[in-house]
């Protein structure tokens, strides 16, 4: 069983301070290619959230057996077959969609994230805690990749969620910006990629470095004996 | 005994004194736009200075360094001229306010401030907005239209579309396009031979703009304030591939007088090149960065998609910088040959 301290703890973990894109920036390779858009990013991420909550139970209920001098090419086994079905599933109900995100689907299996997952946490773990730890790594990819997508769709086109007709039919993307917006392009080429990602990674330890701030302000001033409290 | 510690012999030179003598070596070339254009270089000038000013500014106030010093030293200023006469002149004036801005804000001011970029803020401006925006980049006026100074002012400020005779290309470009539709039928001479477009050297009026970038490039090289190295290397490694593949087919390539006089060749060679922040710092190290840098402008901009390659074999060779300067450090003071 799961403790209320021990998934919060995994929560935040995969969420905000280890989160995957702008802590650990593993899987650089999707994030610069397919975040053009908020679709995509989100998608990808979706897809890659099935894969990482299935892989990481799948190896832990299986950790005691798995011959510890062996256990990569066992770990690519399992995601690689539950990423199969995935790319099946996505070419056959979201075909559109699978032909924009094309070889990045199957490359989940290459995504560092997902190996890097099961052999820190899923092979060490129970599978319910490894289940956690699979999905709320994925959902702080999701929001990570999200927000990439949404600023450098924004910033390049002056749209929002354009392709979502691709994911449900008859929406239509949003024009957030006047439509003789020029359109800022280079936000939407690779080096708008890494310049995006690179101010989210700046705001990211700006927000953990006021919070740090606040925290000691709070404690350390009027007694320092309770220091101890506070973690 | 009056006891000093050397250096004995001191010169008076701050990064202040330089900018200074950078911006005065821009003036012929601003006076030939004033003369050809008339005064919304000025403005174009303005908006850019202004930007710099206020981006440096924010900038500094962010990092907390002192505003005055920095501000006074006019680093900013010298890049946002350089960016000013290296877009189309009457650019709409939000393309300038973007590129300066992302000049001094991400090129400058990310990579550590003044001193500390490896790439040079002025290229980067150009190669945001040309990769960004192609069509405003490439839109250059023609020089004998006869519009009044309020239509230019206009055009800036998105109130005209755009003048009739703003045809919309460089004479490099007009160049490119002719050869590649006369399918090797037609001259280079022949095309040239037209003079609402193309001068004497180079492009018809621009060629004199190119000449006073020449002119204040040799008083700052008199003053010191720039070497030999770089802009000769750069002027070389354009002249050599130039001048090889006109020896070779002087009907498909034009002359290097024409490459020298036609689009960022002076600018680059005399202010850009020359930037003792990205550019290579060894007497060795300074001409191979020019002689590749002329090269590779040469190519981009005879070979390729873009109207002129001096932004970005530029940032390539500021790419290559640590590399070439690892290799070419002078012997040390005293040793023989090897370190």
């Amino acid at each position: 069983m799961i403790t209320r301290n021990e998934f919060r703890q995994i929560a935040a973990n995969g969420l905000w301070k280890q989160n995957t894109s702008l802590v650990q920036i593993l899987g650089l390779c999707p994030l610069l290619a397919v975040t053009t858009n908020l679709v995509n990013g989100a998608m990808l991420s979706l897809a890659t959230i099935i894969v990482m909550a299935a892989s990481s139970v799948a190896v832990a209920s299986l950790r005691n057996l798995i011959p510890h001098e062996i256990r990569i090419p066992v770990f690519i086994l399992v995601v690689a077959s539950l990423v199969t079905v995935i790319d099946l599933l996505f070419n056959a109900n979201l075909h559109q969609l699978y032909l924009v995100l094309g070889i990045f689907i199957p490359l989940i299996v290459t995504n560092c994230i997902v190996l890097a997952r099961v052999e820190a946490f899923a092979n060490k773990n129970p599978p319910l805690q490894s289940l956690f730890d699979g999905v709320f790594m994925g959902v702080g990819m999701l929001w990570t990749l999200s927000l990439l997508g949404g600023l450098r769709e924004l910033i390049g086109k002056g749209t929002l969620f354009s392709g979502i007709d691709m994911v449900i039919p008859g929406l239509q993307p949003l024009q957030l910006l006047p439509a003789d917006y020029p359109g800022f392009l280079i936000a939407m080429l690779p080096p708008g990629a890494f310049i995006v990602l690179g101010c989210l990674i700046a705001w990211k330890n700006w927000v953990d470095a006021r919070i740090a701030a606040h925290r000691s302000r709070k404690t350390l001033p009027p007694a320092p004996q309770t220091v101890s409290a506070a973690q | 005994m009056n006891f000093t510690s050397p250096p004995y012999l001191t010169q008076n030179v701050s990064v202040r004194r330089i900018m200074l003598q950078v911006l005065a070596a821009l003036l012929p070339a601003i006076g030939v736009y004033l003369w050809l254009l008339g005064p919304i270089v000025l403005v174009q000038l303005a908006i850019a200075t202004a930007t710099a000013l206020a981006a440096e500014a924010v900038m500094l106030k962010l990092v907390d360094k002192p505003l005055g010093l920095f501000l006074g030293d006019g680093s900013a200023i010298v890049t946002a001229w350089l960016i000013a006469l290296a877009f189309p002149p009457m650019a709409p004036w939000w393309l300038i306010v973007v590129g300066v801005a992302f000049a001094i804000v991400v090129a400058k001011h990310l990579y550590g401030g003044l001193g500390q970029n490896p790439f040079n803020p002025a290229m980067i401006a150009f190669a945001v907005c040309i990769v960004s925006f192609p069509a405003l980049m490439s839109r250059w006026p023609s020089l004998n239209m006869d519009a009044s100074f309020a239509d230019h002012v206009a055009v800036m400020f998105g109130q005209l579309p755009r003048l009739d005779a703003m045809n919309g290309a460089t004479p490099l470009d007009t160049l490119k396009t002719a050869l590649k539709l006369g399918e090797g039928q037609v001259s280079v001479g022949a095309i040239l031979a037209d003079t609402r477009i193309f001068g004497r050297m180079g492009g018809h009026g621009w060629e004199w703009v190119a000449a006073a970038y020449l002119a204040g490039g040799l008083w700052l090289w008199q003053r010191k304030v720039i070497g030999w190295h770089l802009p000769l290397s750069f002027l070389g490694g354009m002249v050599a591939l130039s001048g090889a593949l006109w020896l070779w087919n002087p009907a498909q390539f034009a002359s290097p007088l024409f490459h020298l006089f036609s689009g960022g060749t002076m600018l680059g060679a005399f202010f850009i090149v020359t930037d003792p922040v990205s550019g290579s710092t060894t007497p060795k190290g300074k001409l191979i960065f020019g002689f590749a840098a002329g090269l590779i402008a040469y190519l981009i901009r005879v070979f390729g998609g873009y109207p002129d390659g001096v932004a970005f074999s530029v940032l390539l060779l500021n790419l290559c910088v640590p590399l070439i300067d690892l290799y070419t450090q002078p012997p040390i003071f005293g040793m023989k040959g090897e370190k």
